[in-house]
Formats: C-alpha cells, sequence, structure tokens
C-alpha cells in the first residue's frame, strides 16, 4: 500500500505575528514545529502501512519554504520512508484553495498511490479545508474528522467519523483521502535512531517547473481568491438567541437577524 | 498532658482581638480539611484557626501562645505528606496561606521576595514571565513556598540544580517568643557564623515560623528537550543514570517509570503514553541557553544510553509531546491512588549508585508482606518515592503489613547509606523511621537545637525530633 501524509511546518509557539500587508505568518526567526495535526496523520499513515497486507511505504509531502525539511525529517524519525518538499518562491502566500491546488499537482506527478493522510487542520490557519479540497482536485472518496481508523484490507478502509450529530462508520474504497482527527492515536515520539539512521536520506524537491501545471499565474498569493485583510483575535462574548417554532419560521427569524446585522446585502 | 494549657474562650478572645474575628475560627467551626494534610489517615483538630496576613500579626499570636503556653502548627496549602501541618496537640492553627503577596524582584541581585502563602505555581509564572527561573520543581505546585523551605522541597530538577535551600536567600522569620528575626540577606556568600537560614529550612515548622522569603533565582533557559528512553529492565534502566549523568551536561531531570505505573497513568487518563515498547524507561530533560547547547547534550546522552542497552531514544521537543509525556508522570500518583483502597509512601534517598539495588529490594518483598509495591521516581538524585498498597486488605493485616515492608525499606535503605526522607520531611508518620536511623548523640543535638529556638516546646509539638505521641494508635482523634 502506497501511503501519503501531507504535513506543514507551524510556527512553534501561539505568538506569532502578521504580516499587516498580506495578512500571512511571518516566518522569519521563529521557532518552526511540524503542526500538531499532523503528527496524528503520520502515526495513522504508519499503523495504516504496518496492519496492511502485503506491506507499503509512507511518503510524505510538504509544501513550504526551504526549511520545511525539517518537518519531513523529523518524519522520517518517525519511520516515514520517502519524503517530497514542494518549495518554489511562486507557491508563497497561498489561501486554502491554492494550498490544496499545488499539493494536488505535486502529488498528481508522484506516481499511483492508495491513500492520502492529513491532519484535520492546522494550527495557524485552522480552516480544516485543505484535506476535503485537496480530496476534490484529485477526485478522490474522502473521510474528515476520521476518529478511528477500523480496519485495512486490501482495496478498502473502514474508518470511524466524529460528525456533530454523531459518529459514522464508513467503508471506503482505496484510493481515498482522510483528515484525522487529535483523538485518532497517540502519535509516536521521534526516534534518535531513526533520526540517525537518515540523516542522509534524500529528500525529494520539486519545485513549479516540475509541476504538469507550470504557470507561475495559477499559484501563490496572486492567484488566491481569498485574501485575508485583517487577523485580529475574535472579540468575545456569551450572548445567544435562541429561535422557536417551525424550522421554516426558525430560518425567517434567523434571514431577519442577518439583515438586521447588514450580514446579508 | 506535656505542660500545655487549655485553650479558653479567652484565648480565642485575644487571637480575634489581634487578627479581627472573621479570621478567626473556633474549634467545631473549623472545617474538615483542615484536621488532615494529603497523607489523610493522621489528624487532629486545633482549638482556633488563624489566618494571618502579616508579621505583626504572627509575632502577636505567638506572643499570646507563649504566654500561655499554647501548641502553635503552622499550615500553608496542608499538600504534606507526612502529618507536618496536622495540630495533634489541637491548640492553634497559625495559617499562612493568605500571605500571598509578591514583595520584590530585584533583578540586579536576582531575587524574588515573597510572603509564605505564595504558592509555587505562582512563583514560578511570576517569573519565567520576566525571563527568571525559580528551579525547585516538586510535583505539588499548589504547595506554599512556606512549606516548601518547611520540608526543603525537592523535585524533579534537583539533580542539576538543587533542592530549595540552594535557593533560599534570607529569611524573616518569628520565634516562638514573638520576636522577628532576619536571617542571611541578598548575598551570594556567607561565612558568618552559623547558618540560622538554612537550619530553618527544612525545620518542618518547628524552630520559628517563616513570615517572609528571599529566593534566589536564575535566568531562565529557553530551549529544553526531554528524551525518553526504553529499556529491557528496570535494573539496566537504573545502572544506566550514572554515566548519563556524566555524559555531558547535567541533566535537570532523571525520571525512572515502569510499564505497571504507566499502564496505571493511562487508565487513569484516559490517555495513551507515546510508547509501549518497554519495561522501563528512564525519562531525562535538558535545559539550556541554546540549541547547540541542547543537540549537543542530546546525542551524549543518545549514545551512552544507546551504549548501555537502550533499544532506541525518543525524543520530545515540542509542549505538546512533552505534554504527553509529563502529563502521565505527573499523573502517577493519582493513578496510582486510585487503582487501590489506600496507601502509604516511603520516600527515601539513597546514593545514586545503589538506587537500582533499592528498588529491586523493594520489589522482592512484595510476596514477603502479601501486599503490592509500586515506584517511580528521581532516579539522578536517588530519592525514590516507594508506594504501598492496600487493595483488598483487612485492617490488622494492613497494618501489619505496611509495618513490616516499612521496616524492611528503612533499614535496607539505612544499610545503602541512604536517609529517612528526601523531600517529604519527617512530619509526624516518619519519625520513628528517623529515630531508629539516626544515632541517639544526633537526635539530641537536634533536641537540643529545638530547645535553643523554642524552650517552651509550642511549635508544632509531636514532630520531627520532639516527644509526644508517634505510633498511630495513640494518634489525636
Amino acid at each position: 500500500m502506497k501511503i501519503l501524509v501531507c504535513i506543514k511546518q507551524v510556527p512553534g509557539t501561539a505568538q506569532v505575528e502578521i504580516d499587516e500587508k498580506t495578512g500571512t505568518l511571518k516566518r522569519d526567526g521563529v521557532a518552526a514545529k511540524t503542526n500538531p495535526f499532523d503528527l496524528y496523520a503520520i502515526e495513522t499513515a504508519l499503523r495504516i502501512r504496518d496492519a496492511a497486507p502485503g506491506g507499503g511505504t509512507v511518503t510524505a509531502v510538504s509544501m513550504g519554504p526551504p526549511q520545511s525539511e525539517k518537518a519531513l525529517r523529523e518524519a522520517f524519525a518517525m519511520g516515514a520512508d520517502d519524503a517530497v518538499l514542494l518549495s518554489d518562491r511562486a507557491f508563497g502566500g497561498a489561501d486554502v484553495l491554492m494550498t490544496s491546488y499545488t499539493l494536488a499537482q505535486g502529488i498528481a506527478v508522484l506516481g499511483a498511490f492508495d491513500l492520502v493522510v492529513c491532519g484535520k487542520q492546522t494550527t495557524d490557519g485552522d480552516t480544516a479545508q485543505v484535506g476535503p479540497e485537496l480530496a476534490e482536485w484529485l477526485g478522490l472518496p474522502h473521510v474528515a474528522n476520521v476518529k478511528s481508523v477500523d480496519k485495512v484490507e486490501a482495496g478498502a478502509l473502514e474508518v470511524t467519523a466524529d460528525l456533530p450529530y454523531g459518529e459514522v462508520r464508513q467503508r471506503v474504497p482505496t484510493p481515498c483521502l482522510l483528515a484525522v482527527e487529535k483523538d485518532v492515536c497517540e502519535p509516536r515520539l521521534p526516534s534518535y535512531r531513526l533520526r540517525k539512521a537518515t540523516a542522509g536520506r534524500e529528500i525529494r524537491r520539486i519545485g513549479l517547473s516540475g509541476l504538469r501545471d507550470a504557470d507561475p499565474k495559477h499559484y501563490g498569493l496572486s492567484a488566491s481568491p481569498t485574501q485575508v485583510k485583517r487577523i485580529f483575535p475574535p472579540p468575545s462574548g456569551s450572548g445567544r438567541t435562541m429561535l422557536e417554532g417551525t424550522a421554516a419560521e426558525q430560518a425567517a427569524a434567523l434571514a431577519d437577524i442577518l439583515e438586521e446585522g447588514k450580514f446579508l446585502r | 498532658m506535656n505542660g500545655f494549657a487549655t485553650f479558653e474562650d479567652t484565648d480565642l478572645a485575644a487571637l480575634r482581638a489581634i487578627c479581627g474575628a472573621e479570621r478567626v475560627t473556633a474549634r467545631d467551626d473549623i472545617g474538615e480539611d483542615f484536621l488532615h494534610d494529603e497523607l489523610g489517615d493522621v489528624r487532629g483538630r486545633p482549638d482556633a484557626r488563624v489566618r494571618v496576613l502579616s508579621t505583626a500579626e504572627i509575632s502577636a499570636v505567638l506572643r499570646h501562645a507563649s504566654a500561655r503556653r499554647l501548641p502553635v502548627t503552622v499550615r500553608g496549602s496542608g499538600t504534606g505528606l507526612v502529618g507536618g501541618a496536622v495540630p495533634v496537640f489541637g491548640g492553634i492553627l497559625l495559617d499562612t496561606s493568605g500571605m500571598t503577596r509578591i514583595l520584590e524582584l530585584d533583578e540586579k541581585n536576582m531575587t524574588l521576595t515573597v510572603e509564605p502563602g505564595v504558592l509555587l505555581m505562582d512563583v514560578a509564572k511570576y517569573v519565567e514571565e520576566r525571563d527568571f527561573f525559580y528551579p525547585p520543581d516538586p510535583g505539588e505546585k499548589t504547595a506554599t513556598i512556606g512549606g516548601n523551605i518547611s520540608t526543603n522541597a525537592g523535585g524533579m530538577r534537583a539533580v542539576k540544580y538543587g533542592v530549595t535551600r540552594d535557593y533560599v536567600r534570607a529569611l524573616e522569620v518569628v520565634l516562638p517568643s514573638g520576636e522577628v528575626l532576619e536571617l542571611g540577606g541578598k548575598v551570594a556568600k556567607n561565612s558568618s557564623g552559623y547558618s540560622l537560614k538554612d537550619l530553618i529550612v527544612g525545620s518542618e515548622g518547628t524552630l520559628a515560623v517563616v513570615s517572609k522569603a528571599t529566593l534566589r533565582l536564575l535566568p531562565l533557559p529557553k530551549f529544553k528537550i526531554s528524551l525518553l528512553v526504553p529499556f529491557k529492565d528496570l535494573a539496566s534502566a537504573i545502572e544506566t543514570v550514572p554515566s548519563v549523568i556524566r555524559a555531558s551536561s547535567i541533566p535537570t531531570a532523571v525520571e525512572f517509570m515502569e510499564r505497571d505505573v504507566i499502564l496505571a497513568a493511562e487508565k487513569y487518563q484516559g490517555r495513551k503514553f507515546p510508547d509501549r515498547s518497554a519495561d522501563a524507561y528512564l525519562l531525562l530533560t535538558f535545559d539550556g541557553a541554546s540549541q547547540g547547547e541542547i543537540d549537543l547534550a542530546t546525542e551524549a546522552a543518545a549514545e551512552t544510553c544507546l551504549a548501555a542497552g537502550a533499544s532506541d531514544v525518543f525524543l520530545s521537543d515540542t509542549q505538546e509531546r512533552n505534554e504527553a509525556i509529563w502529563s502521565a508522570r505527573g499523573a502517577f500518583l493519582e493513578a496510582i491512588k486510585a487503582s487501590t483502597t489506600e496507601m502509604d509512601e516511603c520516600d527515601v534517598v539513597v546514593p545514586r549508585s545503589r538506587v537500582a539495588e533499592f528498588i529491586l529490594f523493594a520489589r522482592s518483598i512484595q510476596k514477603k508482606h502479601g501486599i503490592r509495591i509500586l515506584s517511580f521516581g528521581h532516579a539522578g538524585d536517588g530519592n525514590l518515592h516507594i508506594y504501598v498498597l492496600r487493595d483488598a486488605l483487612g485492617d490488622e493485616a494492613w497494618r501489619a503489613a505496611l509495618s513490616g515492608a516499612f521496616d524492611d525499606l528503612y533499614g535496607r535503605a539505612r544499610e545503602l547509606g541512604g536517609q529517612v526522607s528526601g523531600e517529604h520531611g519527617i512530619g509526624f508518620a516518619k519519625k520513628s523511621y528517623l529515630g531508629r536511623s539516626l544515632p541517639p548523640e544526633q537526635i539530641a543535638l537536634m533536641r537540643a537545637v529545638k530547645a535553643a529556638f523554642d524552650p517552651l516546646g509550642i511549635l508544632n509539638p509531636g514532630k520531627v525530633v520532639s516527644g509526644g505521641p508517634c505510633r498511630p494508635s495513640e494518634r489525636n482523634p
């Protein structure tokens, strides 16, 4: 089974400065770490690999600046077999859609695979959209909010997703994409032995020219349909209004509130 | 009994005149929580609980107590484990937990002056926000600084940084007579006569009441890493410790943990530990001022462990990873408690080179006494926490097994050159073991010191080396 796991390097602390002009994170000089959710993705990928009939490989894929290599080296120290870094100035400043597009383009040149595992979300962007969007670009079935992987077979997986109204256990044919929750497993710690043994292992670098769509206008900040205007801590409050009546009455009341608050035009 | 006066209504009135009626609680109105500490089974009801807020109030209360010959027991958060803050003779419970002011951060002399009721966790937070570091780190973060000073608390970082006594620069103390003394100062060296300050540290409230403390700070180390090292068994893990400590930079902490305790913590927390491949682990922590320093320390320690037979060395360098390990480590005590009906603890300290031997001995006596014994602790400083668990034993069988096991444990510790308590103190519960572990001449000297500070014997009577009840059957109900 060939498994890809998407990981991202994020700031090591919660105190990060935002670039006012671009609305993106200032990464310079900030200690970085692997996105905590992605550790669960790596662990899930490794466990599926080890449980798969006939074994398999885990390839860690990251899109980011050259220093993201550190996150990929850490994936090696956890047991990943291979790593790919999608890095190019043209990819910089990508929003959610462009990030998922770039990952999809990168994955498209890596050859056949059976499974893509993503963490549910990152701790810097927090959108939880990259996984599902990536699946759409790749034309794969996907399950988000995966809280457990229950069965690994040739050609299919059984997983349980944690949804707001309950849990859903489903069988997904491979190839597919899973975005995993934090509860899915306890990630192993990086191994000193493996880190030493993989210190010289090559990490494949793919830039814009290595992709099928090599048009720089299709990537990065300029191609991103969403632009961050301003990032600020949300005002916190505990006000709450309960709407009553039938669904239609509640919807009408909600529409009135949104209109009054100028949320709708 | 013991020449103490009976507590009268007039005493209550006098205390209320000193502190105001709202801060003095009389006998039957005193909550259950104030009759014991975390050990639980040593109990004593005070005649009055007095919540003091200043040195002057402490002094006035003690003057009154001296004049009347009333016993006085000082209490902070009550998180002790040897009954040290339990008023076994009744009398006045002098509660300093309301004295919570941080008085001064002296950045040039790198000291912090605090009142005794400030919690350890508040000290840590206050100084770390300002890039300073107060190294003593006992597991119980809700303990007060006054309590930490009274027991000379140690904690996890003792291997590299030492214990509370190493971080007390100066103390303001109130003698039982009510007289206020300033001991030590904001000085890095001091060869000026006997160090009374150091004598007060660890005296468990039997010599004087600490009313103010000036603590020594260090610059905050910004980088740290924990290494979780799996070994095939406990003996090979612990035998590696001396060479790890010598390998390069000294670890801040060297803890050992066994599978049984880890499983108990997993069950208690409902959270999996990051590794389950081994029967025994060492947990090493290094701190430093730069990443380079940490990397060097990691490599030296990792290579030493691998050469000694460790199957791997796992690296924990982020908050999430440290949480996964240290939250389990932090839950050990509660997890063990939850796994049994009752337990008692032996907090012996032995030379670092004898730790493995001692732990294996502790394990070996389980069968002999028909009792379960679990342990974890500070392999780096030789301070072991050995828990004797009651499980389903009946009253009599439990008492016999416990006392037999403790006799064996303390006896073996003595043979190995160890001491009765590494960090919890003697208090009430370990008095008989102290008496057996030290020669009579030393106990006599300690009693002479006690008499010099407290000629009337009113301060925390019945504790450490003072007379009075000792065996459980004689404990004050």
